[in-house]
């Protein structure tokens, strides 16, 4: 019972339920049910640490104290916010489509934590091993994207519109590279579920074998989130505040918590698809600790996305499309092609794989990084040869 | 009753009403969403039948794809997105008819088929992704099909980036 809590609280509830007169079929039912509620839940009200933790983190990293007034270290400034929230209307536009407006933030919060579904949280506890996870999580989130088109649509309110068209111009456009990398932990553990890509990390983290999958990985799914420096679905001097422009009170929170936790989700995939999961020393023995070897590791990948996001200075749209299908694109198609055909060649010749995927990945981002130089120089040059002209383009808004 | 049973009936009738509503509609907006909602409970039912891949591959592609696409382009014309019109024509009872005959037609013949009194296939294989994969690429099934298909989808993607480009560009010889 200490080290496997899991299987034990499964096993009293599963007698409870038998005893109440309950047949084994609707017990496990039931027991299926109630485990989506607590995982949902237990999720979003992990939000109200994440919000506190991100913005300690961002006031850190820029020199401020961040929230301290409220409770210890401000640590319930996001609970009072939440107060805040609830107690102000929600307030539907007079031309807007109610149903669709109300059915949007929804959505979205259910594309996020709909990825939980299948991320193994320790050995043997995992919401559904699905056999095609990996496809699972590009598929719920376009359940997201769906309901950002929503939103912005259903408040009749051009700002929104054009907000949630570029969106969607972000997401999908980014979802072709996510898509292409998420394939290769997929080739290296011949699975696409992900307690099976968990299984084959048991030798070396496919971090290791493929670390630029791993970075296109991070970089894809931060612009995904639409989070800085891919923040462009908001733009106060440009869109206002972009799709969600309309929304107030608990429906504006669901936005706002959906983009809060897909950060701390993204952590949960990349801990999962490329740093082993729960994997650690004695964690097959102790179900528990492998489960704090997956918060650890999710927090940290938390922790770079934060930190990325208290760095970097924010793209332009033209900037945002050409770097990703000018140069993720192609990165990821190569480094696809790369692993696989490097993966097959050392099964057939019998050599070390983690030795030559690694030496493939070095020489991989040798060519980029080259690429990426010669590039600047190219653009540094034609920069002071024409100095930029800023043009006003309408059709750059979109 | 069993759960899944229950589980199966409800998405039956979400199914069914939700397919409804993508005809009665009188919103275009609103018929593509409730065609959404048909498409996803029919990728619960592929679920139900043990068959997670297309149940997948049914919301990357319906919804996450065509769907989208659906509503981006009803989205982009707002103006003739409300019918106000009647929405029967005067010969409903016609068309009703013969869907009614068409409807019977086809479950005769379902019913008819061997397949359908044959005795159930045992368990659903667990690798049965793989065993899809390699009869994409395997000479002897379906390579030959698979391989035209990306070739139609290139040639679909090539025309589009064509059709897209400004003309200005193509006179300059594709300046970045």
């Amino acid at each position: 019972m200490i080290g496997d809590p899991f299987a034990w609280v499964y096993e009293q509830l599963t007698a409870l339920l038998l005893s109440l007169g309950m047949t084994a079929v609707w017990a496990q039912t039931t027991l299926r049910f109630l485990g989506a509620a607590v995982l949902a839940t237990v999720l979003l009200v992990s939000t109200f640490f994440l919000i506190w933790g991100e913005r300690k983190l961002l006031a850190r990293l820029q020199d401020r104290l961040g929230p301290n007034r409220v409770g210890p270290w401000g640590m319930f400034q996001t609970v009072a916010d939440f107060v805040k929230l609830i107690g102000k209307e929600i307030i539907v536009p007079t031309h807007a489509d109610k149903a669709v407006y109300l059915l949007a933030p929804l959505l979205v919060v259910l594309s996020v934590i709909g990825i939980w579904a299948v991320v193994p949280l320790a050995p043997g506890v995992v919401g559904t091993d699905l056999e095609v996870g990996v496809l699972y999580i590009v598929g719920i989130g376009a359940v997201g994207t769906l309901g950002i088109m929503m939103a912005g649509w259903s408040s009749h309110n051009k700002y929104a519109l054009i907000g949630a068209f570029r969106s969607v111009a972000q997401l999908v456009s980014y979802e072709v590279p996510m898509v292409l990398v998420l394939l290769v932990p997929v080739i290296l553990a011949s699975s696409m579920s992900l307690v099976g890509i968990v299984e084959a990390q048991a030798g070396m983290w496919f971090i290791v074998m493929a670390p630029v999958a791993a970075l296109v990985y991070l970089i894809t799914s931060i612009a995904e989130n639409g989070r800085a420096p891919f923040d462009l679905l908001e733009g106060e001097s440009e869109i206002v505040a972009g799709f969600n422009v309309e929304y107030s009170a608990l429906a504006f929170g669901m936005f706002f918590v959906a983009e809060f936790l897909h950060s701390l989700t993204i952590g949960a995939v990349v801990a999962t698809l490329f740093l082993g999961g729960w994997r650690g020393p004695g964690a097959e023995a102790y179900p528990l600790l492998g489960f704090i070897y997956f918060l650890l590791k999710t927090l940290a990948v938390w922790l770079v996305i934060v930190w990325i996001r208290g760095t970097l200075p924010r793209v332009r749209i033209d900037q945002m499309l050409g770097f990703n299908w000018k140069f993720l694109t192609p990165i990821a198609l190569g480094i696809l092609m790369l692993t696989a055909l490097v993966d097959k060649l050392a099964a057939a010749a019998g050599w070390n794989r983690t030795l030559v995927l690694v030496l493939a990945n070095g020489v991989a981002l040798v060519v980029i990084l080259g690429f990426v130089q010669g590039y600047a120089r190219r653009q540094r040059r034609r920069d002071q040869a024409h100095p930029v002209s800023v043009e006003a383009a309408p059709a750059a808004l979109l | 009753m069993e759960p899944l049973k229950l589980i199966f009936l409800v998405t039956g009738a979400v199914t069914l009403l939700s397919a409804l509503m993508v005809v009665t509609a009188r919103k275009l907006v609103h018929a593509a969403l409730w065609l959404v909602l048909t498409l996803a409970a029919v990728s619960v039912l592929f679920v139900l039948l043990n068959a997670p891949f297309l149940a997948v591959v049914q919301v990357v592609i319906y919804i996450g794809a065509i769907a989208i696409l659906i509503i981006f382009a009803v989205m982009l014309t707002r103006r003739s997105m409300e019918d106000t019109g009647p929405q029967t024509s005067r010969r409903w009872w016609l068309a009703g008819l013969i869907a009614v005959v068409l409807f019977a037609a086809i479950v005769l013949l379902v019913v008819s088929h061997p397949a359908v009194s044959a005795a159930l296939p045992g368990a659903v294989p667990p690798d049965s992704v793989q065993q899809l994969g390699l009869g994409l690429v395997s000479v002897n099934a379906y390579v030959l099909p698979f391989e035209l298909a990306s070739v139609l989808l290139l040639a679909a993607l090539i025309g589009a980036s064509f059709v897209a480009r400004p003309p200005e560009a193509a006179a300059e010889g594709g300046e970045e």
